[in-house]
């Protein structure tokens, strides 16, 4: 057990995607819960509480419904890239927890762990060409149900995704420029020796963040599936298994760009009171401090991205573009010349 | 003959890219050529990492897989065009025509692969140690602001000028509404 | 060990096949994205030989052929949405206004 867990061969590999896709798993079923429960509390209900206590089993119950409806493939649909687009959609949003660094390197139990499952140099770009490619499933679930509300969907994410992809891209620019390296955990310590990216680059963090809300389709850019306007958007016509594939994917693609944002801007599992306290205790126990840590920071991103989606109107298509090209672009190319400046004259 | 990993990723990688190329050739729908070009590129983007251009293989898949080939298939959708007419059948001068071309390339890469075995097997070139940084973001950056800065100057003016011509030739204006035939 | 001939025979065909698309293919759309095709091969063959030689160059001119691929992917898919808006075709046998 131990020997899987602390290896570093292929069986310990497969074992750390065994355990952080679980976990990924298990959050993305408990923040649907959490949404549903916050969702409750906002509008001043109670929220779902039959499944369980407190409601906690709702996400099983909601699972095994979902198994055990029948998967509907529409007549007239292209069934091939029918059933390819969830897959897509899915496997985009959860390789991409391949290159996430969760703690520094600890040594536990004499031995070195790197809770990472691939430590790639160009960590970064890995993240942005996978989540790039994750389009692709809504557009094709749009093609390819033969139905003009999944198409417009599919139009629309088309358009707002690489709109918000560029801004989301040069808005990290700062990022790298500052840690001078592509690596994840490289930019999480460059950012432990001075001070969180958050506080020298606020315009990148916030052209970052919005552009996430976008990436993610959340509200209030949810106009591939805005449902007073596309009943559902690019998944009206799924049912079933395929349909819990999108809803997964949304909320593994939520939990990503939260990690990016603690990773990327808020220090990642740096915590400067914890950080001199950790001096004394042995480095499996401040390896484990940094997990909390990192968990912690992580869970107030996706409470703020629930508590967003519930309190904000969704925009109109036109404003969503006019935002994307003529605000977040100008405003992250702003952020790169200012950390250009800030590094060039030695203010950070 | 063994092969290493390395090299069985290649030929495979290498079928992968040839039989989505035919893909993009051969297909009728136009959705499933482009979807078939993405599968090409990420295998070209494969074949990049093997040979040891790791940022390279990321704006392959960034730029073209994730950028350029979602403008495309956002054209498709946008216009739906209705597969090829009967009227437009590949004559037979055509297919003559691209038997020869075929050919002639495939002969003149013929008499080029000789030269580059011997030049292989001489040890000439493919030097055993490649220099730090080869393939990685601090290599091509350092080379691309230092010897290639003109080239990379020039690349931006024609972004933008590309940049324009596209916002002019896409305007709504003088063209007309949709469907305004020109008199035969 | 990638042998640089193989390389080259793989670039060769990738190039090929694009070169029959743009000869056969009538959709203006499908055509473009046989240019592509033809566009990776040269890459290909740049970042092979790049490699064989142990240089970089190479790889900054694929680097390049990316660039000029994209102005061009912009620039053609806003002329076949110009043409399409006038002719409602994207086939390039019914463009032949200016033939003589």
């Amino acid at each position: 057990m131990t020997d899987l867990l602390l290896g570093t061969g292929l069986a310990a590999t497969l074992f750390k995607i065994a355990v952080i896709l679980g976990v990924v798993m298990t959050v993305v079923g408990n923040i649907v819960l959490a949404e549903r429960k916050l969702a409750g509390w906002i509008q001043d209900r109670v929220g779902p509480n039959r499944a369980g206590p407190w409601g906690l089993l709702q996400p099983l119950a909601d699972g095994i419904k979902f198994i055990f409806k029948e998967d509907i493939i529409p007549t007239s649909a292209h069934r091939p890239l029918f059933v390819l687009a969830p897959v897509l959609s899915l496997t985009a949003a959860l390789t991409t927890f391949a290159v996430i660094p969760f703690a520094d390197r600890f040594v536990i139990l004499g031995r070195e762990v790197a809770p990472i499952i691939a430590d790639l140099d160009v960590g970064l770009l890995w993240i942005f060409a996978v989540s790039g490619l994750g389009v692709y499933g809504v557009v094709l679930a749009g093609w390819s149900s033969n139905n003009k509300y999944s198409l417009m969907g599919g139009l629309r994410s088309s358009a707002q995704m690489i709109s918000y992809e560029l801004s989301m891209t040069l808005s990290v620019v700062g990022v790298l420029m500052a840690a001078e390296s592509l690596r994840l955990a490289d930019i999480v310590n460059a950012q432990a020796g001075s001070v969180w990216n958050v506080v020298s680059q606020p315009i990148g963090f916030l052209v970052f963040i919005i552009s996430a809300f976008a990436e993610t389709n959340r509200l209030p850019f949810d106009l591939p599936e805005a449902e007073p306007e596309l009943v559902a958007g690019y998944h009206t016509e799924y049912s079933g298994m395929p349909f819990l594939m999108f809803y997964m994917a949304e909320y593994a693609n939520v939990i990503l760009s939260s990690s990016l944002m603690v990773l990327l801007f808020f220090g990642g599992w740096h915590l400067p009171v914890v950080e001199p306290m950790l001096r004394g205790v042995s480095q499996g126990v401040a390896g484990l401090i940094h997990l909390g840590i990192f968990s912690l920071k992580l869970s107030c991103f996706l409470f703020l991205y629930i508590w967003v989606r519930w309190t904000l109107p969704r925009f109109r298509y036109d404003q969503l573009m006019r935002l994307g090209w003529k605000v977040m672009l100008p405003l992250a190319l702003a952020n790169v010349v200012w950390t250009a400046a800030i590094i060039l004259w030695g203010w950070i | 003959m063994d092969l290493s990993p390395r090299e069985l990723l290649f030929y495979a990688d290498a079928i992968v890219a040839v039989m989505t190329a035919m893909m993009v050739v051969l297909h009728r729908n136009p959705v499933v050529c482009a979807l078939s070009l993405v599968a090409h590129l990420c295998a070209v983007a494969m074949f990049f990492l093997l040979l040891d251009a790791s940022f390279l293989f990321a704006v392959q898949i960034i730029l073209y897989a994730g950028a350029i080939m979602v403008l495309f298939l956002f054209v498709i959708m946008l216009l739906d065009p209705a597969g090829e007419g009967v009227a437009g059948r590949t004559g037979n001068i055509q297919i003559v025509m691209t038997g020869v071309a075929a050919a002639a390339l495939l002969f003149s890469a013929a008499r080029v692969v000789p030269a580059i075995v011997d030049l292989e097997s001489a040890g000439g070139g493919r030097p055993t140690s490649l220099p730090p940084g080869y393939g990685q973001v601090s290599g091509i950056g350092r080379l691309l602001f230092t010897d290639y800065l003109f080239p990379f100057e020039v690349a931006s003016i024609l972004l933008l000028v590309a940049m324009i011509g596209a916002l002019y030739m896409g305007r709504l204006g003088k063209v007309g509404p949709a469907g305004d035939k020109e008199p035969e | 060990m990638i042998p640089a001939g193989g390389i080259l025979v793989v670039s060769a065909v990738l190039f090929v096949t694009g070169v029959i698309g743009v000869m056969i293919r009538r959709s203006a759309l499908v055509i473009f994205m046989s240019i592509e095709l033809m566009l990776n091969a040269a890459n290909l063959l740049f970042v092979g030989m790049a490699r064989l030689l142990g240089t970089m160059d190479g790889q900054l001119f694929a680097f390049f052929v990316m660039t000029v691929a994209a102005a061009e992917a912009a620039v053609g898919l806003a002329i076949i949405i110009a043409l399409f808006r006038r002719r409602r075709t994207t086939d390039v046998d019914q463009v032949n206004l200016l033939k003589w």
